[in-house]
């Protein structure tokens, strides 16, 4: 391929022909340049040691396996584990860390509101939203309203087993479904009265007989007052604070139908530390108690 | 004149050219695809591979149908940011059944190969209806005309069979009970004994029992419980804490 044209005219800077010619039209026989040509022997040897190092060639039960002893799924094993063993000591620390010790400002803080921000990013703000706020069904954790609870060892207990959830150990709510249980008229009077407990306006005329049908239904789970009960994670109904709606179809639908949101038990999914981050990242996130 | 010397003559006869660059480029074709059709390790087995359920089969239909997968594909790849946002990355296997494949690397939505059991029934009705008022930065377009559309698997036992066809290890009796099967999988109070000896945990796939559920939380089949039957069991098959990669792959 170096090979030199056999006739060189050096004074005229000519290097003869290959000999080819089209209507007239000569071609000169210039070698190529070396370095091109050595690049190009280099590649040979490039694919040829590449097929010794790395998987290659298919044989009949399986390839090549290569020296190395490369594989892709070696490779993203390792990678992980390099970020595991990096991470490990937070980790273990984190996940039997008591929660309610963890010093603000320390590297284990900073370290669980870092990984809990992802972990919150990737899991949880499909439901309660990116920045934590909820939307109707899935409860904001911004604000001072908790259904269940808001420090920190009860949130964690929440993200661990979950509401509803399959796990034996689920928080467990009940917000039957009253459309079968009361009369027509009884649910019209109960309505009136719930929107009162938040200061809406509603018919007054049924106000004081949804009282007694509230006392007599309602008030076991969710108190004489319409305060809620966390032990039951009945919400409170006196604070304008509405997880499925406070207007007067939202209610009513919260009340005929009942409510059973769930809330996915994250020990199957995720790890002790993981948990113990996303606690610690939404009890900082502004109603944490 | 070694026979390197007589390029000319293909050179002259644009036909003989076509005919031998053809045979040149399917000398590359053939060794790169040929093997994945024998080679043992192209496809492991796995436990816990089943075909799709009736139900789950329609939904996935359903997906094809609306184009799910312009945006969203079913294939976690084998990189450490794939697996800790997705999970486990996918395996051969867990496409097995499936034609078309839902694999893709361009995600203008999320990876889906393990959405299944990552959310609540009640999450996706809602997300479905109207994506934005769970996700408000979202850009997917509302399905909420689902939940209107009933079904009653009129055509399940042609699509199953047509499965079948192809490769899908459907048995006769799966066939015959397709429409059956469709049905008992939405309603918590019928009979899934049928539904379960053949896809759940005595079906012999080593896995565990099919779902049932009324998905979508209203009366009736409607393409939202397929939807979300389909979506919930994607990816679950398998289980990871028993399963061990062989590393050579």
């Amino acid at each position: 391929m170096v090979k030199k044209p056999e006739t060189k005219d050096v004074e005229n800077n000519e290097v003869g022909t290959t000999g080819h010619e089209w209507d007239g039209i000569q071609e000169y026989n210039n070698p190529m340049p070396a370095w091109w040509v050595w690049t190009f022997y280099a590649t040979i040897i490039w694919g040829i040691a590449y097929m010794i190092a790395y998987p290659a060639w298919p044989l009949i039960k399986g390839a090549t396996p290569g020296l190395l002893g490369w594989s892709t799924r070696g490779d993203v094993a390792a990678e992980i584990q390099k970020f595991t063993d990096m991470n490990a000591d937070l980790e273990a620390e984190l996940a039997s860390a008591d929660l309610t010790q963890l010093e603000i400002g320390s590297d284990l803080h900073n370290y669980a509101i870092q990984s809990g921000r992802a972990t919150f990013a990737t899991f949880c703000s499909q439901c309660h939203g990116s920045g934590a706020a909820g939307s109707t069904g899935y409860p904001n954790l911004l604000d001072d309203d908790w259904l269940w609870g808001g420090d920190i060892e009860t949130i964690q207990e929440t993200v661990t087993y979950g509401i509803r959830s399959p796990h034996d150990d689920t928080r467990l709510g009940d917000m039957p479904s009253w459309g079968d249980v009361l009369e027509d008229d009884e649910l019209a009077q109960v309505i009136a009265y719930t929107m009162t407990l938040s200061d809406e306006p509603a018919d007054a005329t049924l106000v004081e007989a949804g009282a007694l049908v509230f006392e007599d239904n309602c008030s076991g789970c969710h108190g004489e007052t319409g305060a809620g009960d966390r032990d039951l994670g009945a919400p409170n109904l006196t604070d304008a604070i509405w997880l499925f709606g406070g207007d007067k179809a939202a209610i009513t639908e919260s009340i005929v139908m009942g409510r059973k949101g769930e809330m996915p038990n994250w020990n199957a999914k995720l790890t002790a530390a993981q948990i113990a981050a996303v606690t610690a990242y939404v009890h900082t996130r502004g109603g944490g108690e | 004149m070694s026979i390197l010397d007589k390029h000319g003559v293909i050179e002259r006869n644009a036909t003989l050219l076509l005919v031998l660059s053809l045979a040149v480029v399917s000398i590359g074709g053939i060794v790169e695809i040929a093997p994945l059709f024998y080679l043992q390790n192209t496809i492991e087995d796995v436990e816990g591979m089943r075909p799709y359920t009736p139900l789950e089969l329609t939904g996935r239909d359903i997906y094809i149908r609306e184009g799910c997968y312009v945006c969203h594909s079913q294939m976690i790849r084998p990189m450490r940011d794939e697996v800790e946002r997705y999970g486990p990355y996918s395996l051969a296997a867990e496409s097995q059944y499936d034609h078309p494949f839902q694999w893709g690397s361009k995600r203008t939505g999320p990876d889906l190969a393990r959405v299944g059991g990552r959310y609540s029934d009640e999450w996706h009705v809602d997300h479905l209806s109207d994506p934005q008022a769970v996700v408000p930065e979202s850009i997917m377009p509302k399905y909420a005309f689902l939940s209107h559309r009933m079904i009653d698997g009129e055509y399940v036992q042609d699509s199953v069979a047509t499965h079948a066809m192809v490769g899908v290890p459907y048995s006769e009796e799966m066939i015959a009970n397709a429409q059956a099967d469709f049905a008992a999988q939405a309603d918590p109070d019928a009979d899934t004994e049928g539904l379960q000896t053949r896809y759940g945990s005595e079906g012999g796939w080593g896995g565990n029992d099919v779902v049932v559920r009324n998905f979508d939380g209203q009366p009736g089949i409607s393409e939202m419980d397929a939807m979300i039957a389909y979506l919930q069991m994607l990816g679950t098959l398998v289980d990871f804490s028993t399963f061990t990669p062989d590393a050579s792959r």
